[in-house]
């Protein structure tokens, strides 16, 4: 009995070595996330911008979105787009990270050709377009749609009607996508 | 007419037959009577009386196995040709290198009493070398698969799976994050000598949560003083690689005996007849080794095991939002379709499992045994997603579950019964690395477990054996996790669970929730054997699974389903009350064996559909924890055939219809019906040739839920609402397996043994209700597996 008492003992404190505690209760700093679109549209004497803001990431909250004007009819635009984590602090710009890795991310738009037709402005180092500059020239009726901007990571940018802002074909995946509801007003 | 006399002649043909008794006395080594030897003959069993005596009758008169085992002793397996009444007297051999076996043997006797235990061979498991744990099982009756791609496999027990089909290791519950669908067990195939599967939840003394079933796994048994071993070498066509498993024994009846065995698998690309399933090699490296020391009256052992899996997930599944969903769902061909490779690239899984354990058992004196075990086990899963950043190599989900367990049983035989009891501790410490830049989907936690049992059998007579058992279990699991103060309102948990809340960080609660459960278990079942060769096996069970921290804590994107999943912290546990019955009866040349159930759950606890939320990346589809009342029925049918000396046919019919109560629905994600059908022809004159044609016919679940939801989508460069379907099963299908080996040998003990399997012969694309990335891709094409198994 005494034998078996002594196998118990090692058995009890063989346990007890092995119990380590590994608490760490720091949050996780969230690298993954994107918050906000935004895109400023500059032409015909104005600035217009669409912004669509989520502060709660991946949570229940959807974006906010808000576009400061309606567009002019028969007008070209300059464009240019930005992605950012305001989470960080201070905000992280992602932009800069997708122009580096350009020939992995490509920034689409669909819009209804009515309204308006983009162009892209940007190319990579391999002489594709990314998509964070472009040229919106809008159409000569008034109306209203919505812009779709699509960020894709590892799209196939050799598809055919990719290079030229076509997403059919592009595949990837996507790590931004907003719809902005857009107004053409025409004079 | 002529039918009718068919039937007259099947009718009585078992009653024609001569019968004969067969009776004998069981000594021990010293030549006293042995009392409680189990004598089995056809499928009659018997044990001992105090003075050794037996006595058989009705033993149908043909050639019979006739087994005689005592715990303890070399068990005696022999064929008899019982033309005759008989009387065998046999003095049984001392090996205490067999306790383990018998103990084991033993105690799914004692749990498995009134349920039939369902047991995949050896050579079933060598087959599935080259595989996974689940695909052996899928051998059995009743058992499905549950997959995530090719290399993901979970075994689904009448129609559940996961936390409710506990894996018993060598006696040692496997803990490895079975929570997830897509967390395939942490296990090498080759490392298993013998895998028994129970349907439900009779085998108290390994839990009270198998509302599923149970997977026991034993290694294999030395049995005599001997050094053996064996290697078994793979190629598959589909995945273009292979694995090697090398296993060596040594035997002692008193003193040492270990074992060990090693396991490579590589494995590139799968490939649906069309074309390549991208990013689905996989890698094992596995190991496991053991050892023991015996002496007459104890023995003492250890052992180790290490799980090293690399697995690449399609490449296709990976999606970003609910658009890519409905893409996916409605072109039905993956969008990413790369040349083959052997590479494996994000999103992947990598997972490591360790298992160390110790052993004591004492005999403390002929009839009374006591058990002492600890175990460790170290699990690590990293899941790598396809990253924004392509430089970040991080994986996204870092969790590492440590375990520790202590179990005490002690059992004791009686006259006519038998007790078993035991009690276990254990402590769990889940580590969710805060380092990955991933909100975690699993939060740390520690969870401390406690639980004793008491199992009692009784034999009215040779005929008949009752058992009953209890268990009471406690558990105390306490999580640190962060909260978006959004998500936390939109659950609505300010209200219940605000005092859960101990922190505060940005947007962010750090809380911690504490749930303390309390269960109490049970099963009553019985066992009669009629004449005629006539089994009834008849049990119900009552068991209690608390909901695992996937369920509860589960907050957020899954990176790697492309789904948000929540939890809820207000499930409760899981009850279930199980009846089933088996009638198993054995003619001249067949047998046929029927078990019909009823599976009433309360709270069950499955995964729901409910919509969408939308987040920057676009609208996400949300697959919410909830509780229902759920009723499982089913049946499952075996029957066996032994057409001439060369020719035998088996058949499985397994069918279960799960009802969601609460909704008036069908239950999600239900295993159809499936129908399989083997023929195997044997020679044994022409190098034991062996060859069997497998047939098995999947049909379509016609009973699904409908949890289609709509959203927008981008069409003709404008939003517009479609409907997801989520929900709709795929075509059934019929698949043909082939199967042929022939056994060379070399000397005494050396023999090589070469083997072909052709899986999904005729090439057919299909996929498959029960997986994961259905929406994605077809299943494999045809795999033709070459094996050479040498044994020396």
């Amino acid at each position: 009995m005494k034998n078996n008492l002594k196998f118990l003992v090692l058995f009890l404190s063989s346990a007890l070595i092995f119990i380590s505690c590994s608490n760490d209760d720091s949050a996780v700093n969230e690298e993954e996330v994107i918050t906000t679109v935004k895109v400023t549209l500059t032409g015909g004497g104005q600035i217009i911008t669409l912004e669509s803001r989520d502060l709660d990431g991946d949570g229940p909250n959807a974006p906010v979105v808000t576009v400061s004007g309606p567009l002019a009819g028969n007008t070209m635009y300059t464009g240019s787009t930005i992605f950012l984590n305001e989470l960080e602090n201070p905000t992280e710009d992602i932009t800069i990270e997708v122009e580096e890795e350009g020939y992995e991310h490509q920034v689409f738009y669909q819009l209804m050709s009515s309204l308006g037709t983009l162009t892209y402005t940007d190319t990579d180092e391999n002489g594709n377009p990314i998509g964070l500059s472009f040229t919106l020239t809008t159409g000569n009726t008034a109306g209203t749609g919505n812009l779709t901007v699509t960020l894709r990571h590892k799209p196939n940018k050799t598809a055919s009607g990719v290079a030229s802002g076509d997403i059919t074909n592009a595949g990837g995946s996507t790590d931004a996508e907003v719809s902005f509801p857009i107004q053409v007003n025409v004079n | 007419m002529r039918t009718i006399q068919l039937l007259f002649f099947f009718l009585f043909s078992t009653v024609i037959w001569s019968q004969y008794s067969i009776d004998g006395i069981i000594t021990d080594e010293n030549g006293l009577p042995l009392k409680g030897a189990h004598v089995h003959i056809a499928s009659k069993t018997t044990s001992t009386l105090p003075n050794g005596a037996f006595l058989l009758e009705k033993i149908p008169g043909r050639k019979q196995r006739l087994y005689i085992s005592f715990i303890g002793y070399q068990a005696i397996d022999t064929v008899v040709i019982v033309n005759q009444n008989l009387t065998f007297n046999y003095q049984m051999v001392l090996d205490i290198t067999k306790l383990n076996e018998v103990a084991l043997t033993q105690l799914k006797k004692t749990n498995s009493t009134s349920v039939v235990e369902e047991q995949v061979s050896t050579k079933i498991l060598e087959q599935y070398s080259n595989q996974t744990l689940g695909d052996a099982l899928k051998e059995v009756v009743g058992v499905s698969i549950l997959k995530t791609g090719s290399t993901i496999v979970k075994p689904v027990i009448n129609g559940l799976h996961s936390s409710r089909i506990p894996i018993i290791n060598n006696n040692v519950r496997l803990e490895d994050q079975q929570w997830g669908t897509e967390h395939a067990p942490n296990f090498d195939v080759n490392a298993a000598g013998k895998i028994t599967v129970i349907k439900g939840a009779s085998a108290l003394q390994y839990g009270g949560d198998a509302i599923g079933g149970l997977v026991l796994i034993e290694s294999e048994v030395v049995k005599k003083d001997t050094l053996f071993g064996k290697t078994i070498a793979n190629f598959s066509s589909n995945g273009r690689g292979g694995s090697i498993s090398s296993s060596v024994q040594k035997g002692n009846r008193l003193g040492w005996n270990w074992n060990m065995i090693g396991t490579l698998k590589y494995l590139g690309d799968r490939e649906t007849p069309d074309y390549i399933l991208s990013n689905t090699g996989n890698r094992e490296q596995n190991f496991s080794g053991s050892a023991q020391y015996n002496t007459e009256n104890y023995s003492i052992g250890g052992m180790y095991s290490f799980y090293n899996a690399q697995i690449g997930i399609l490449q296709a599944a990976h999606i970003g939002n609910v658009t890519d969903l409905y893409n996916a769902i409605t072109n039905q061909h993956p969008f990413v379709v790369a040349p083959f490779t052997y590479g494996i690239d994000s999103p992947k899984q990598e997972v490591q499992h360790h298992l160390g354990k110790l052993n004591f058992k004492k005999w403390l004196s002929d009839t009374a045994v006591l058990d002492m075990q600890y175990a460790f086990q170290f699990n690590n899963r990293l899941e790598y997603d396809v990253r924004r950043n392509s430089e970040n190599r991080k994986a996204s989900l870092d969790l590492q579950l440590a375990t520790h367990t202590l179990l005490v049983d002690y059992k004791k035989t009686f006259d006519h019964w038998q007790l078993k009891t035991g009690a276990n501790l254990g402590y769990q410490n889940n580590f969710a690395n805060p380092q990955t830049g991933v909100r975690p989907l699993i939060p740390s936690y520690q969870k401390i477990d406690l639980g004793t049992y008491a199992i009692g059998t009784y034999n009215i007579d040779n005929s008949m054996v009752l058992e009953g058992g209890l268990r009471y279990d406690f558990s105390t699991i306490e999580a640190t996790k962060y909260y978006l103060k959004s998500r936390w309102k939109e659950r609505g948990y300010d209200a219940e669970f605000s005092h859960f809340i101990v922190g505060e960080k940005g947007n962010q609660w750090l809380t911690k929730p504490k749930f303390d459960y309390h269960n109490l278990t049970g099963n009553l079942g019985f066992r009669k054997q009629f004449h005629h060769e006539l089994e009834w096996f008849s049990n119900v069970s009552l068991a209690s699974r608390n909901p695992n921290p996937s369920e509860l804590f589960s907050d957020g994107l899954h990176h790697s389903t492309g789904q948000v999943e929540l939890g809820d912290l207000r499930l409760e546990r899981e009850q279930s009350f199980k009846f089933s019955n088996t009638m198993k009866k054995d003619w001249k040349k067949t047998d046929l064996s029927i078990t019909p159930f009823i599976n009433r759950i309360a709270n069950f606890i499955y995964l729901q559909p409910i919509g969408f939320e939308t987040t920057i990346r676009g609208a996400f589809p949300v697959w919410e924890f909830k509780q229902t009342e759920a009723l499982l029925t089913g049946i499952d049918v075996n029957f066996n055939w032994d057409i001439t000396q060369a020719f035998s046919y088996k058949t499985n019919f397994a069918y279960v219809n799960g009802e969601n109560l609460t909704e008036n629905q069908p239950l999600i994600d239900m295993p159809p019906v499936n129908w399989s059908q083997k023929l195997v022809y044997s020679n044994p004159k022409w190098y034991d040739f062996a060859a069997s044609l497998q047939s098995e016919w999947v049909f379509r679940q016609t009973r699904f839920p409908d949890y289609n939801f709509e959203t927008n989508i981008v069409v003709n460069n404008e939003l517009e609402p479609v409907i997801v379907d989520i929900s709709s099963s795929p075509a059934g299908y019929h698949l043909l397996h082939l199967y042929g080996e022939m056994t060379f040998n070399f000397g005494e003990n050396n023999k090589i043994t070469t083997a072909v399997f052709i899986q999904n012969l005729t090439n057919t694309a299909y996929r498959d209700y029960l997986n994961r990335q259905r929406f994605y891709a077809d299943e494999m094409g045809r795999n033709i597996q070459l094996q050479i198994k040498y044994n020396f």
